[in-house]
């Protein structure tokens, strides 16, 4: 601390730290204990903030804006209420290892424990959801601990970071010397970048080596930045890849090698490459049990390299059998490198007609049910609209280039399968926690994000209804979202599952007469509402829809509530080859 | 299997916290835990005592040293180390018995640290397994209390385990 810093209270402080870190967007929302806060960003800053209509949507809002950008946002909420509504927004990133500093007002340190009006112990809440958590107990640490928030949830593997802020530590009245540290270290924690250079030589002995490979890879490829990397590994070896439900768009999905995604309702070619496999280099992927299927029949004959930047992803469900411990494109640039080094020498056991003789066999599968291949669904009527014909409609209408934020449930499976995605941090969704009323305020923060860009967010009638307020936000700022609102009238893939092993009853899962008018209800926000009905308006609503740039517009598209989403992985004690095809077929 | 984890950690608020909820998150089990500040005092150093197979040892000492607070985590298990905890129990001691508990200290080599007419407050430090046998030794006699303070432990030979 020199003599020249500059004297300043903790609000003024917390404010100029957030500009010296190069904070460009703060989504939040006011009250009692965040005020002085509140004031000083008034007076002194020049960060744009996005005032939402509930903070849940700030944190989900924060989310999308750096899953498209993979830039920090930062979220601001007041204590008690304010600070329990972010909760599910901060898990949903912290499943998804989504990078984000939330910031919550406390009540004063003097009355902490007291039960005081709006107190919660908001460290003790969001505990098992965060990489890390701060209170402040002075003014002058306050710099220091947004320094050290921000380099905790942007580095290793990501995830929230919340600062807890008792209101008389912003207070106006006492002044401090301001002073932003440039860098910061943490004696416990030092992430590892680099593989271990022995376990990347036997990784790239066993690449080589096999005959049935798949590179399957989740949202470490996608955070991690190392799209590229991957796609340099995957064309050098001819591989095939797959990518999860996280993963999307890091493999580009228009190229040939590229089998889909794997897992519950992952493409038939994938699943049936992975259970026959003999090597699986998994990388940035955490072997979650909506991709094993039964962990115990899983990959049965495979080899399995396993790279992570978090040691506890390796070996938590299954055992890798050369574990590396890196980040994305490093630990991928390091294996091409070897994989080269190796190609280049005359006993390499590299066998390009093994490789072609697996493609053979992968083309047979893809031939036989892959949901690109020929079209897998059937309409009952001439012009009743399926889900899937609203996703490919979108997909045509915006050429593969839109972002696209989904809620939870069969719409975002959907998505997931007909919307090709070639390129990382377009497809937007919660894979981890499954958050539904992720979808709308994720596309605002995308929206923020890229002014420019065309975004969808594909919904549901059930979802969407989780945050529909945020409607009044996207006024607020001009948002000119697309939402795709795939309307069944029902919760389409719990009805699906009732449907499946409940017997066909539809224990509360369908509300059909009380649904909302969702053109008047948009409307009444002051954006455009479209209805679609019919397949043969589908695609010049949709296009029509896309035409109005500078207009928010939902489209409440009416769907066959009777579809089912397909492949759907067989449970309990399926392997991954085991898969319903349709209401009457399986694997 | 039960095992001993040693971990140093930073001394701030809310880090035992962190390292309690993650055992009850994930589903793992403490039997016992110590914790106090070292000669440098920004230092804490926790002993405790869980069971489970490797597999689930793996995690738990990746999850540990996975929390921000946490600095290292040692298996005591996998080493020659020395155990010890700390007992005070209270005794019903009048009449005939009261000669056969002093007695019966004295062989455990702990001390008698509060006396009253008919009941003795004992100390007693040692390894687990010898707190257990005390207390099955003064069953007979009558304990009306007993704290003990789970194990501290520590790796034998001049390697020290630190920052």
């Amino acid at each position: 601390m020199s003599s020249d810093d500059e004297l300043m209270s903790g609000g003024e402080m917390l404010a100029r730290a957030l500009r010296d870190e190069g904070v460009e967007v703060i989504f939040g929302y006011p009250g009692g204990a965040v005020l002085h806060i509140y004031d000083a960003l008034f007076r002194t800053n020049d960060i744009p903030h996005v005032l939402v209509r509930h903070e849940q949507a700030a944190t989900h809002a924060a989310d999308g804006y750096t899953r498209a950008s993979g830039k920090i946002p930062v979220v601001l909420v007041t204590s008690g209420p304010g600070a329990t509504n972010a909760i599910t927004g901060i898990a949903t990133a912290y499943m998804d290892s989504i990078p984000m500093v939330v910031l919550s007002g406390q009540v004063p340190t003097n009355v902490i424990g007291e039960d005081a009006f709006q107190e919660t112990d908001m460290v003790g809440c969001s505990r098992p959801i965060v990489k890390h958590s701060f209170q402040v107990r002075h003014a002058s640490e306050i710099p220091g601990m947004v320094k050290k928030a921000f380099y905790l949830a942007g580095s290793g593997r990501p995830g929230p970071v919340v600062i807890d802020i008792p209101k008389n530590t912003t207070a106006p009245g006492e002044q401090y010397p301001y002073h932003y540290p440039k860098d910061v270290r943490i004696r416990s924690y030092n992430p590892t970048t680099r593989g271990h250079g022995k376990q990347i030589k036997k990784a790239a002995d066993l690449l080589v080596a096999a005959r049935r490979p798949v590179i399957y890879t989740g949202g470490g490829v996608i955070q991690g930045n190392a799209s590229e990397q991957l796609i340099a590994l995957a064309k050098e070896l001819n591989y095939p890849v797959t990518n999860t439900l996280m993963g999307l768009g890091a493999y580009p999905a228009t190229d040939r090698q590229f089998l889909g995604m794997l897992g519950m309702h992952g493409f038939y070619e994938a699943n049936m490459a992975m259970h026959h496999a003999d090597l699986i280099l998994a990388v940035g992927a955490r072997f979650d049990d909506r991709v094993t299927n039964t962990v115990a029949k899983f990959c049965p004959e495979a080899t399995i390299i396993h790279a992570d930047v978090d040691p506890t992803s390796i070996s938590k469900t299954v055992n890798a059998d050369v574990p590396i411990v890196g980040a994305a494109t490093q630990v991928l640039e390091d294996l091409l490198k070897q994989v080269r080094h190796l190609k280049g020498k005359k006993d390499c056991a590299y066998s390009s007609e093994a490789i072609d003789r697996w493609w053979t066999q992968i083309d047979a599968w893809r031939e036989a049910h892959g949901l690109w291949h020929a079209p897998r669904y059937q309409s009952r009527s001439d012009d009743i609209i399926l889900p899937q014909q609203v996703v490919e409609a979108l997909y045509r209408v915006t050429k593969g280039e839109a972002y696209v934020t989904s809620d939870v449930g069969q719409h975002q499976m959907f998505a997931a399968q007909y919307y090709r995605f070639d390129k990382p941090r377009r497809w937007i969704n919660s894979g981890g926690l499954g958050t539904m009323g992720f979808g709308l305020p994720a596309a605002m923060g995308v929206q923020m994000a890229f002014r420019d860009a065309h975004v969808a967010c594909v919904t549901g009638e059930g979802s969407i209804q989780m945050n529909i307020q945020e409607l009044a936000t996207c006024t607020h700022y001009n948002l000119p979202i697309k939402i795709i609102n795939i309307n069944n009238e029902a919760l389409g893939m719990v009805k699906q599952w009732q449907d499946m092993q409940y017997g066909g009853r539809h224990s509360e899962s369908t509300y059909a007469d009380s649904l909302p008018d969702f053109v008047k209800l948009a409307e009444a926000y002051g954006h455009h509402g479209m209805r679609v009905e019919k397949l043969s308006d589908l695609e010049y609503a949709m296009t029509e829809c896309f035409s109005q740039r500078d207009k928010l517009v939902f489209m409440d598209i009416v769907v066959d509530p009777e579809e089912h989403v397909y492949p759907m992985l067989i449970a309990p004690n399926g392997s991954m080859r085991d898969m319903y095809l349709s209401k009457t077929e399986r694997s | 299997m039960k095992r001993t984890l040693s971990l140093i950690m930073e001394n701030e608020p809310g880090a035992l916290s962190r390292v309690v909820g993650l055992f009850s998150q994930r589903g793992y089990n403490i039997e016992t835990l110590t914790v106090a500040p070292t000669e440098d005092e920004t230092i804490s150093r926790l002993t405790l005592t869980t069971s489970g197979d490797d597999r689930v040892l793996e995690q738990i000492t990746k999850q540990l040293n996975k929390l921000i607070d946490v600095i290292k985590v040692l298996d005591l298990t996998e080493k020659t180390h020395i155990e010890r905890e700390l007992m005070l129990i209270k005794v019903r001691a009048e009449g005939e018995q009261r000669a056969e508990v002093k007695r019966c200290v004295d062989i455990f080599r702990g001390a008698i640290v509060d006396v009253l007419p008919d009941v003795y407050v004992i100390q007693l430090a040692g390894s687990s397994s010898k707190l257990d046998a005390f207390i099955e030794a003064m069953s007979e006699a009558g304990i009306l209390e007993v704290a003990r303070t789970g194990i501290a432990g520590i790796a034998r030979g001049a390697k020290a385990f630190r920052v």
